[in-house]
């Protein structure tokens, strides 16, 4: 039954680049996109509650490799591409601080798309001497919204599949006390690298797709911070602790940041970071957990 | 060349360690995980840059004014919004993601403000700029200037801390805070006064920065991230650890940009950082305990 009512939804939201014009298509795709994100987000750093600060580091690998390989090589190969750099480079942050305290991989995550930023800037200047690149591909804005609906789908389903299985299980004893899951028997690290690997490579593959909207991009667009924040703060406006938290962030805010941009454009970061601050001194739980609350309360 | 760079490391390093004492003092005694830490060393080095060209007057006047403000400042940040996480928290995990969360967004609200004030240009300024011949070696003034400042504000903090008996609760503090209020330390203040002392640190620090270092509003993580580095790698709350790690750092840095290439000093901080995660996870100093 429920299951009907998502597949009537899904196809109801495919067909929105046919009712919605140009404007309400980019707006469109931003909300998409930022779904994915703050889903793949919240489905590591929910049950574990590790806060990961690194979105965009493989958001901007994804946005790269389409850059690189969108023009000689075929499309899905170009995604299958990104996807693998960053199982790689998710695998290698995921093995060397999951296994150390929670404090470890914060920073470590807040410095990477700062380093990766770097590195791909020096590889750049020092081996193919130009800091910028044009992506010409002839994938228009509505097949951009539809690759991003279906990776949408794919993240809820993964989501919804996690939460029933073993590793599901096992993440949410870690979240609560990961001394005593150990114990439990449970190989903590695995579980973390497996879980933050999955959710990178939903990351990596919606930069890549996003790509093409850009048409020139530049190490300071690709690895910009603000998108991490941004991530960060609507998966937290949500509920991190539901699968549906944080689409319920994602709406709300995409649509005030269109506005704030609109009408403030150098004082942004300032409303942003007040809005951040806002919602975790007064809603610590998200929308999600406010709902959860009046859901009770009448029982 | 070799001792010029070496000599500009050790400056660096100095810098770094200074910072980073700042930092282990909040987050190993007020146990707040400081991401806007870096924001207050580019606000004073802003403060001291508008002494010098705007007031005409000398950074090191700066040195005196700049940081007792940081100070009322951070502590006011301290009572208003971190200590209401403090309470709300039912666990140390918790205190450490919540206040993760609010200085995340207090970053973006400082840096957005002197992006306002600023903008994103690189500021510096010409202070002291003259050459020094020091056994054979050319240095900048300002630089040794800083160093020298910088040893004696890390000499009084360490004397104050291991001869006083505020210092003494403070130290208390950071190694249990439970324990310590058995003893009648009035374990908030100290962390309030920690906190505070941090911040005015790091302030001193952005003002001996500015006098050699260019700088602009975009640059405050880049700090943030290396004091976090420096205070990991020498231990949680310990000192001694963060000035031997600052020295690596600045040391690294140092060579890296001269001999192999600019754009890779962050790739070889990375790296250390990396190499100690895996081989001493508790710092060069610092006590497993966790």
């Amino acid at each position: 039954m429920s299951a009907a009512a998502a597949g009537l939804g899904v196809v109801a939201l495919a067909c929105v680049p046919l009712a919605l014009g140009d404007y309400g298509l980019s707006l469109a795709i931003n909300i998409v996109s930022y779904t994915v994100l703050a889903t793949a987000w919240s489905l590591f750093s929910g049950p574990t509650r590790y806060v990961s600060l690194a979105t965009v580091a493989f958001f901007g690998i994804g946005a790269y490799t389409t850059a690189v390989f969108a023009e000689t090589l075929a499309w899905p190969l170009v995604l299958l591409i990104a996807a693998g750099i960053g199982i790689v480079v998710a695998g290698i942050v995921g093995l060397s601080t999951l296994r150390l305290s929670g404090v470890y991989f914060v920073i470590f995550t807040l410095g990477l798309a700062e380093l990766v930023r770097q590195f791909v800037t020096w590889y750049e200047v020092n081996k193919t001497r130009t800091l910028g690149r044009y992506v010409f591909t002839d994938i228009t804005a509505a097949q951009i919204y539809w690759q991003l609906l279906v990776l949408a789908v794919l993240v809820f389903v993964a989501g919804f599949l996690i939460g029933r299985s073993r590793l599901g299980l096992a993440l949410r004893a870690i979240g609560d006390d990961e001394t005593v899951a150990r114990h439990s028997g449970i190989d903590a690290t695995r579980a973390k690298v497996a879980l933050f690997v999955l959710s990178t490579v939903f990351m990596t593959l919606t930069g890549a797709i996003m790509a093409p909207r850009w048409t020139y991009i530049d190490p300071a667009i690709a690895f910009n911070p603000v998108i991490s924040f941004t991530v960060l703060i609507m998966a937290l406006l949500g509920g991190v602790h539901r699968l549906y938290g944080p689409v319920m962030g994602v709406v709300p805010l995409a649509l005030l940041f269109e506005f704030l941009l609109a009408r403030f454009p150098n004082h942004f970061s300032i409303m942003v970071g007040l809005v951040f601050i806002l919602i975790v001194y007064a809603i610590p739980q998200g929308i999600a957990g406010l709902v959860d609350r009046t859901m009770r309360r009448p029982a | 060349m070799l001792l010029e760079v070496t000599l500009s490391g050790v400056t660096l390093g100095g810098m770094y360690a200074l910072v980073a004492m700042g930092l282990t003092l909040q987050y190993g005694v007020a146990r707040i995980m400081n991401l806007s830490y870096g924001e207050l060393l580019i606000a004073a080095a802003f403060a001291a840059f508008w002494f010098y060209s705007g007031l005409a007057l000398n950074p090191l006047l700066g040195l005196i004014v700049v940081p007792p403000l940081a100070f009322v400042a951070s502590y006011a940040i301290y009572r208003y919004l971190l200590q209401p996480l403090v309470r709300r928290a039912k666990s140390r995990d918790q205190l450490e993601v919540d206040s993760i969360l609010a200085t995340f967004g207090l970053l973006f609200v400082i840096q957005g403000v002197m992006l306002a004030l600023f903008g994103g240009a690189y500021y510096s300024y010409s202070f002291l700029s003259v050459p020094l011949q020091f056994a054979g070696a050319t240095v900048a003034a300002n630089r040794l200037l800083a160093l020298v400042l910088a040893v004696v504000i890390g000499l009084g903090l360490y004397l104050g801390l291991t001869r006083t008996r505020l210092g003494t609760a403070v130290r208390a503090v950071a190694v249990d805070p439970v324990a310590a209020q058995l003893v009648a330390i009035d374990v908030r203040t100290a962390s309030a006064l920690a906190f505070a002392l941090g911040g005015a640190l790091v302030a001193a620090a952005g003002v001996l920065v500015s006098m050699f270092l260019t700088f602009n509003a975009n640059l405050g993580v880049v700090f943030t991230l290396k004091a976090l580095i420096v205070v990991i790698m020498g231990g949680v709350g310990n000192l001694l650890g963060a000035l031997i790690a600052g020295l690596i750092l600045g040391l690294t840095e140092n060579y890296v940009a001269t001999f192999i290439d600019p754009g890779l000093t962050l790739a070889a901080t990375y790296a250390i950082f990396l190499i100690v995660l895996l081989v001493r996870p508790q710092g060069l100093l610092g006590r497993a305990n966790r």
